[in-house]
């Protein structure tokens, strides 16, 4: 199959920084206006007042966090809002050493999928881990949101500055 | 079977290095023009054309297949572009082997490239949109997290060992050492090599990870009846599948890929496989990431749940192990350009089941081989089934 290989002209980076080779940029001016939705609305307005809001469906019953207006299983209407609990398990999480944009970082960012107590099982949500050492994040930790002050909500997923042990000797296996 | 039996007749590929001088055109055409003459064919054999390329946002050309067509023989023929983030480069076939088996057309051309160098400061930054703008993008989520909280969920289900995983990438970068186009080959490199590593995003090392790339991939893929005038040794499209989960990614289990599990009873009902484990001889599942390889070797069905980092720790996946796994080198060796390393996986079980393959030849006359693929929010799942 060698024959059917074509050789790429690899290029380094030192090609660029000293002008050995052309290349055009560009800075995008990107701007976006989301609407929320009827139910990540409500969501959002939930967060506001210091709270987690899921939505259950009348056929599979699920409790689902993110909430949403239609179960994507059933295919029907969705047609209950349900106050959640802000504690939850740390179903999964990372010690992140990069940002977004690959800037390396001393302190690791500290994700973690969260499932969140009053929702069905499994139902996880993404957010971060805070006021604990990150060698000392486990599976099954149980977890609560700490908020942030009243004042400083402003009806967005950030409004929870992140979760936290509830207490150090709560490690519970996940099934 | 359904549908006209469907072949693969001819493949090429440019060389997948870091940062190519060449316009994601230009590497289009160089695949798209060997693979047309690896058959002794011409773009007037050609009835129609299958592009497969990932995110705009790498080159920020908006619907960059139409911009890529040239370079991919479409110029003035049906063409259309097959989409599904990382599950592309098997995507791309599956189309090209429908528009085929349907009688539409009799010889189609598939072409997969992607360059993602363009994207700065790093490509990664081209994934942030992946994620919902309103509940997710605001925490300034990283495409490698997702990778390392699947990872870790995985490694923690099982009680999995960092050691057991590093296995893969090393037995990817060594085998990619005898691929033309490989980017990553290393003959010498050991588990300690990976390991050693700096993290990412922890559990992902530098070394759990593929290389961003740039490249392309091209087939040719015909009816039964020009098959058999083109060339004697065709590779058969004997099973396809593909399926999709939810997108609320933080709802699912992500210790185990069920989308891959549904994509590849689809693709063995249509071989009419009942037994994966027997009648698959070698296998190029999407390794993005080396738990990656472990994760789909399972969802396959190919390993129980939770076994596969046992037998590649064991030797099962080396190239003379009982289910050689990546012979290619894979993402990990070769390198990724998404949509094209894809397609190179195919490309690799059809240079292995015609005996061209070189050095990675795979021992004991291999007849049926699958690859297969994975992506959008880690919820897609491709899986095409080849034999002769």
């Amino acid at each position: 199959m060698r024959e059917y290989v074509y050789d790429s002209v690899y290029l380094r980076r030192k090609d660029f920084e000293e002008g050995n080779v052309l290349f055009e940029t560009w800075d995008p001016n990107a701007c976006y206006a989301w609407d929320t939705g009827v139910a990540i609305g409500r969501y959002l307005q939930g967060l506001k007042a210091g709270k987690l809001i899921g939505r259950s469906c009348p056929e599979c019953r699920r409790v689902m966090i993110p909430p949403r207006l239609f179960c994507e299983q059933c295919f029907c209407a969705t047609d209950r809002w349900v106050d959640l609990q802000d504690t939850g398990t740390v179903v999964t999480f990372s010690l992140c050493y990069v940002t977004w944009d690959m800037i390396r970082l001393e302190e690791p960012q500290l994700p973690a999928v969260i499932e969140i107590d009053g929702a069905s099982p499994g139902m996880g949500i993404m957010h971060m881990l805070g006021e604990v050492d990150p060698q000392a994040i486990k599976i099954g930790m149980r977890v609560q949101a700490v908020w942030k002050p009243a004042e400083e909500r402003i009806g967005a997923i950030t409004d929870i500055a992140y979760f936290k042990p509830t207490s150090a000797s709560s490690v519970e296996p996940l099934e | 079977m359904n549908g006209n039996r469907v072949a693969i007749v001819g493949a090429g590929m440019t060389k997948f290095v870091r940062r190519a001088q060449e316009t994601a055109k230009e590497l289009a055409w160089e695949a798209a023009h060997l693979a047309l003459e690896s058959c002794e064919m011409t773009l007037d054999d050609v009835d129609a054309v299958v592009i497969g390329t990932a995110p705009d946002a790498f080159d920020a050309v908006h619907m960059k297949s139409e911009y890529l067509s040239d370079g991919c023989g479409a110029w003035g023929k049906p063409y259309m572009r097959g989409y599904v983030g990382g599950g592309t480069g098997v995507f791309a076939p599956i189309q090209g082997w429908y528009h085929v088996a349907s009688g539409l057309f009799d010889t189609v051309l598939v072409v997969c490239e992607e360059k993602m160098s363009s994207c700065q400061p790093h490509p990664q930054g081209a994934f942030l949109t992946i994620f919902d703008h309103t509940t997710e993008r605001p925490l300034w989520p990283n495409l490698l997290w997702i990778f390392a909280l699947e990872m870790n969920a995985y490694m923690s289900r099982y009680g999995l060992d960092k050691r057991d995983i590093a296995t893969v990438a090393v037995k990817n970068k060594r085998n990619a050492a005898d691929h033309p186009a490989a980017l990553l080959g290393d003959p010498n490199i050991t588990v300690e090599d990976i390991l050693n590593t700096e993290v990412m995003a922890w559990p992902v090392q530098r070394g759990d990870v593929s290389p961003i790339t740039d490249g392309a991939v091209a087939l040719v893929m015909c009816a039964n009846h020009v098959a058999r005038r083109v060339t004697d040794k065709p590779v058969w499209i004997e099973g396809v599948g593909w399926s999709i989960d939810t997108a609320y990614w933080a709802n699912r289990d992500l210790s185990y890929p069920t989308y891959v599990e549904e994509a590849a009873r689809m693709a063995y009902e249509m071989a009419g496989i009942t037994e994966p484990r027997k009648q698959i001889h070698i296998a190029e599942p999407y390794d993005p990431f080396d738990y990656k390889e472990l994760h789909h070797l399972e969802g396959l069905m190919l390993f129980d749940k939770g076994k596969a980092p046992e037998a590649a720790a064991a030797g099962v996946t080396q190239r003379d192990g009982d289910l050689p796994v990546c012979p290619s080198g894979g993402l990990l060796g070769v390198g990724n350009p998404i949509a094209a390393a894809g397609l190179m996986k195919v490309a690799e079980i059809f240079w292995q089941l015609r005996g061209e393959a070189d050095a990675r030849q795979v021992p004991g006359n291999p007849k049926r081989g699958l690859a297969q693929a994975w992506g959008d929010l880690m919820q897609v799942g491709t899986v095409v089934v080849m034999g002769v």
